[in-house]
């Protein structure tokens, strides 16, 4: 029961963590995506999209080789820690928040952007004003962002190592039960982990549906 | 239109059941017998000999037996001997074959901090390990190595669970391998899947030979009664196939090329 509670907590520390840091990449980069005029916009932003596809285990396959003591990385001794998965959810999560924060913007009247200069606001102040007329579809990147990590296996085996007490998270715990031939334990840790996803977007929606008003 | 969908439909019912009794044959294997490569031989020159199509699922023993249990296998090969006899006293299997043994050894990182090179015995080895509290890296997923390991601290009268320097992956042999060489820790293994992954490690063989080290595979059916669905007698030639001289020489070959030592040891009677 502790080690199920410990569980737990550790998948949302690291997965949120890992989301908060990709909003705090993300959101910067999307906005600088979708407003920016630049050369090679285009291209820069199908790679961001293709990002939001990347499969999880090429994420950690990557990541993984990067943190190994044979790595580049490796003197950070980082490889089997949660600072490891972190590092992997980020860049999971990153295209996504990045990629959803571009379109949301995007989708916003071309206009807003020319009055809003025209009335003499800062580019700072610009900004902040799209991101509040856009808070509902940045909202949603940011579910999207924490769906893709809280959900995510392969990543997490590969660099945390599904270590008992260190690295072990719910659905690195779910494969384990699994392997072990115990079902039940298997379904009741989904079962836990699909309610936990369901607080959490209840929660970030019922906060976009009050900004709409 | 939806008239053709009717013909169609019926082509294909009729298809499927005119199908000849199936030639699949799903065999369920403790990840060491897959990740050694014995299989990738053992597999393909039982296909040709007996003209099945070997469908592997390789899972720890644990699950492999759980598998079995719910009619998911039709032959299972494993090293799990206190597990395999309760499977066939709960009268799940049927039988049940000798095949053959490979063995665990010990290994750790190469300046072999808790001396065990140097332990006289399996025991005091493993008391090395404890009263050094250096870093042991546990399979911790119910296969055959993690109860063998259990066993081990046992039979030392030690209880490892809960010790900081205790780390238990729940994954495979291969993952707890590199997990033992990123962290610098000791680790059991079988022989067949330390060589094949000592390219990749910076671990070293630091205790071996032991008898009670010995790890031996048998190959069950699981019991066609219980569950009608099995290929029992795909399941019986695969038995057949791989206790028979010709099944026992390619165990008995196995590995000599690439790693200068048999991985495996043939023990069929027959």
């Amino acid at each position: 029961m502790l080690e199920i509670f410990e569980i737990t907590t550790l998948s949302l520390q690291v997965s949120g963590l890992a989301t908060l840091i990709s909003l705090l990449i993300g959101l910067p980069f999307g906005t600088w995506l979708a407003l920016g005029d630049f050369r090679g916009r285009s291209i820069l932003l199908s790679i961001v999209n293709t990002g939001m596809a990347l499969p999880p285990v090429v994420v950690g396959l990557v990541v993984a080789m990067m943190l190994w003591r044979s790595g580049p990385l490796g003197d950070l001794r980082l490889i089997y820690t949660p600072w490891a998965i972190i590092i992997a959810q980020t860049v999971i999560s990153a295209p996504v928040v990045a990629g959803l924060t571009a379109a949301a913007l995007e989708a916003l009247d071309p206009r807003l952007k020319q009055q809003l200069l025209g009335l003499g606001a800062s580019r700072m102040q610009m900004i902040w004003h799209l991101w509040r007329e856009a808070r509902l579809p940045l909202l949603a990147a940011l579910m999207a962002g924490f769906g893709s990590v809280i959900s995510e296996v392969g990543a997490s085996m590969m660099v945390g190592g599904n270590i008992k007490g260190q690295t072990r998270v719910l659905t690195t715990a779910i494969v384990l039960e699994t392997s072990k031939g115990e079902f039940e334990n298997a379904l009741a840790l989904s079962a836990l982990l699909l309610v936990l996803t369901y607080l959490i977007n209840l929660a970030l929606t019922w906060i976009q549906q009050k900004a709409k008003r | 239109m939806k008239r053709n969908f009717r013909i169609i439909f019926l082509v294909l019912f009729l298809a499927a059941c005119s199908q000849p009794p199936t030639k699949n044959l799903l065999l369920v294997s403790t990840t060491s017998t897959q990740d050694s490569g014995l299989l990738d031989v053992l597999l393909p020159a039982f296909e040709e000999q007996s003209g099945y199509t070997v469908q592997l699922v390789a899972t720890g023993s644990g699950q492999a037996l759980e598998m079995g249990r719910e009619g998911n296998a039709d032959v299972i090969l494993l090293h799990s001997p206190a597990a395999e006899e309760k499977f066939m006293d709960e009268g799940y299997g049927i039988d049940r074959r000798l095949v053959m043994h490979n063995d665990f050894v010990v290994v750790g990182p190469p300046n072999d901090p808790a001396a065990l090179r140097t332990a006289p015995t399996l025991d005091s080895a493993f008391e090395r390990i404890f009263s050094n509290a250096v870093t042991f890296v546990s399979r911790g997923d119910d296969s055959g190595t993690h109860v063998k390991e259990l066993e081990l601290w046992k039979n030392a009268n030690l209880d490892p669970t809960g010790q900081p320097w205790y780390i238990e992956t729940g994954q495979g042999q291969g993952v707890t391998l590199s997990v033992a060489s990123e962290k610098e820790g000791y680790a059991l293994t079988d022989r067949g899947t330390f060589l094949a992954y000592r390219p990749n490690v910076n671990l070293e063989i630091v205790f071996e030979g032991d008898p009670f080290l010995k790890n031996i595979y048998h190959v069950l059916t699981v019991n066609p009664e219980k569950f009608p669905q099995v290929n029992a007698e795909g399941a019986k030639a695969f038995s057949d196939f791989i206790t028979s001289p010709e099944g026992q020489e390619i165990i008995r070959t196995f590995g000599m090329e690439q790693y200068g030592e048999p991985l495996f040891f043939p023990d069929a009677e027959n």
